[in-house]
């Protein structure tokens, strides 16, 4: 498990905001087929390394590689096509389209056709539309969405909008998929059968999980490894095991034993 | 009866111009103050085809169809790479609009701001009506196409949609081409019905209309628009015998729709929808 290949690997990173350093030559990489999390006190970065991944940022510096090919500084578009795929911290769904449509919309957009025939209605156009929709379908099926097919995204549950923005997200056949805050919101009971539900995807669709997450029992019990930022820059790495005892990151979350005596 | 059949050729060219603004504005959330620019373009390049060179009256539309959408590339490209907001990019057209109006009136070709007299007046109901069901069934195929879909995605939350594997400035760029093109054969169907066009038809009032008729009938509809186009032409010439009161039944009619149903009439629905609603077994609420 461990010879696994490298699938990301951010190197030196570094984006500045006007006179702000965001991220700082931070460095890490994520291994084919493992759930690595992202912690960090607020304001350490997570947020932005995601956006930087993406390709909703430019980076200042640094090289962003997945599968050896350098994907920094690309359209978010792009980068979706290289098969890294994200949520979002505060959802952001196609909120006046149904749950299918939020699914479809990426599963159509991977699809060549011809913008006369489409135009026409042509039958060999509608085959195709068929044949997406049942795809569609069944993504929602595997996270428990189809009962709500045809309602409107936003009329869902918050639970279900977190679920249906994962299956939004699968629709582009991703190999990396970034979770930013999952479990944002949610109780711990919800939090434990969202762990579970990562797990499942995981299995079902082969890809690979990157997660920023604040629910420590979330990250310790199913990320392996965790990467810890702190003001933009990598502070440690390893096991959860490793992570809880190491007395920086102790530090960095709960300040200094003399300062607070 | 000539007079009511005129009225209803006219609606029909209006909706046409408005379906194609409905997808900008409506479906891809762009908002524009200048695609009566677009209907002009149109309208001149079909007039002087069969005016000046007796080009087959079919052929004409076309060209005037396709004459916009390829005007509507050299403003939709630099001002919709750059990424314009959305009110930056209505008052971007707003000038490009104008603009192209005082074009309008200093060329050779168009006759100046005297206008286009005499042209031959080809346009009929049968045809006015062919043109509006095939736009129609066009913009319907349009918008279950991947197209739609990423046009629809961009206006409910852009970055989603670019994360979704939109491209955002092709899609936009096409949407505007389509809305033009729509404009454009709106444009020449009404220089062949009036036989007379002068730069002034095609001012910002016009624009204004436009827009009005798509955000009074409704964002994100198609049947929406259709039906406050036709209103917002039949009911200034159905209160013609009060005069000087029709205007303002016009004014107070967009209020009252804006107050009342801020969404418009038909906000993000069609009126078939109803009708499925009531019979459908799902029973679910579809967008």
């Amino acid at each position: 498990m461990s010879e696994s290949k490298v699938l990301l690997s951010v190197a030196g990173l570094t984006k500045d905001f006007g006179g702000i350093r965001a991220v700082d030559s931070f460095s890490f990489e994520v291994r084919e087929g493992s759930i690595t999390g992202i912690i960090g006190p607020n304001g350490a970065g997570k947020t932005t390394v995601f956006n930087l991944v993406t390709g909703l940022y430019k980076p200042t510096s640094g090289t962003i590689r997945f599968l050896g090919e350098e994907i920094g500084g690309n359209r978010p578009d792009v980068i979706v096509r290289h098969g890294i795929a994200r949520t979002f911290q505060n959802i952001r769904l196609f909120n006046r389209r149904t749950c299918l449509e939020n699914v479809l919309t990426p599963l159509l957009q991977r699809e060549r056709c011809s913008f006369l025939g489409a135009m026409l209605g042509l039958p060999s156009v509608r085959r195709m539309e068929r044949a997406l929709h049942d795809k569609a379908h069944s993504l929602l099926s595997a996270l428990g969405l189809d009962a709500y097919a045809s309602f409107e995204a936003s009329t869902l549950p918050y639970g279900l909008q977190r679920k249906l923005e994962i299956a939004r997200a699968l629709a582009t056949e991703p190999s990396l998929l970034l979770l930013d805050e999952p479990a944002a919101g949610m109780n711990p009971e919800e939090t434990h059968s969202l762990a579970n539900l990562i797990a499942e995807v995981r299995e079902k669709f082969n890809v690979t999980i990157l997660l920023i997450e604040h629910h420590m029992d979330l990250v310790m019990n199913i990320c392996s490894p965790i990467v810890v930022m702190n003001f933009g820059a990598l502070l440690a790495t390893g096991t959860p095991e490793a992570v809880r005892a190491n007395p920086e990151v102790v530090k960095a979350y709960l300040g200094e034993r003399k300062e607070k005596r | 009866m000539d007079y009511i059949l005129s009225i209803v050729i006219l609606a029909g060219i209006n909706m046409i111009a408005v379906l194609g603004l409905s997808i900008f504005t409506g479906f891809t959330g762009l908002f524009s103050l200048g695609h009566a620019a677009f209907v002009a373009v149109g309208a001149y390049t079909s007039a002087i085809l069969t005016y000046y060179y007796y080009v087959d009256y079919y052929l004409a539309l076309a060209a005037g169809a396709a004459a916009a959408g390829i005007v509507s590339l050299i403003i939709g490209v630099p001002t919709l790479r750059a990424k314009l907001r959305s009110d930056y990019f209505a008052i971007a057209v707003l000038g490009f609009g104008e603009a192209l109006r005082v074009l309008l009136e200093n060329l050779e070709i168009t006759n100046g701001a005297r206008g286009l007299p005499g042209i031959d007046n080809f346009t009929t109901l049968p045809i006015v009506f062919l043109c509006l069901a095939g736009g129609i069934f066009v913009a319907r195929n349009f918008l279950r196409s991947r197209w739609g879909a990423a046009c629809i995605a961009i206006r409910e939350d852009p970055i989603a949609a670019e994360t979704a594997g939109v491209r955002l400035f092709r899609t936009r760029l096409l949407s505007l081409v389509v809305s033009a093109v729509y404009c454009g054969l709106s444009g020449g169907l009404l220089a062949h019905f009036l036989s007379f066009i002068q730069p002034q038809m095609f001012t910002l009032v016009q624009s204004t209309q436009l827009l009005a008729a798509v955000i009074a009938g409704g964002m994100g509809s198609i049947s929406g628009p259709l039906i406050a186009s036709f209103v917002f032409i039949a009911l200034p010439e159905a209160l013609r015998v009060a005069q000087m009161w029709r205007l303002v039944a016009y004014g107070l009619l967009l209020v009252l729709i804006m107050v009342y149903r801020p969404q418009g009439l038909m906000g993000y629905s069609e009126v078939a929808s109803f009708f499925r609603r009531k019979s459908g077994p799902e029973g679910g609420r579809r967008s």
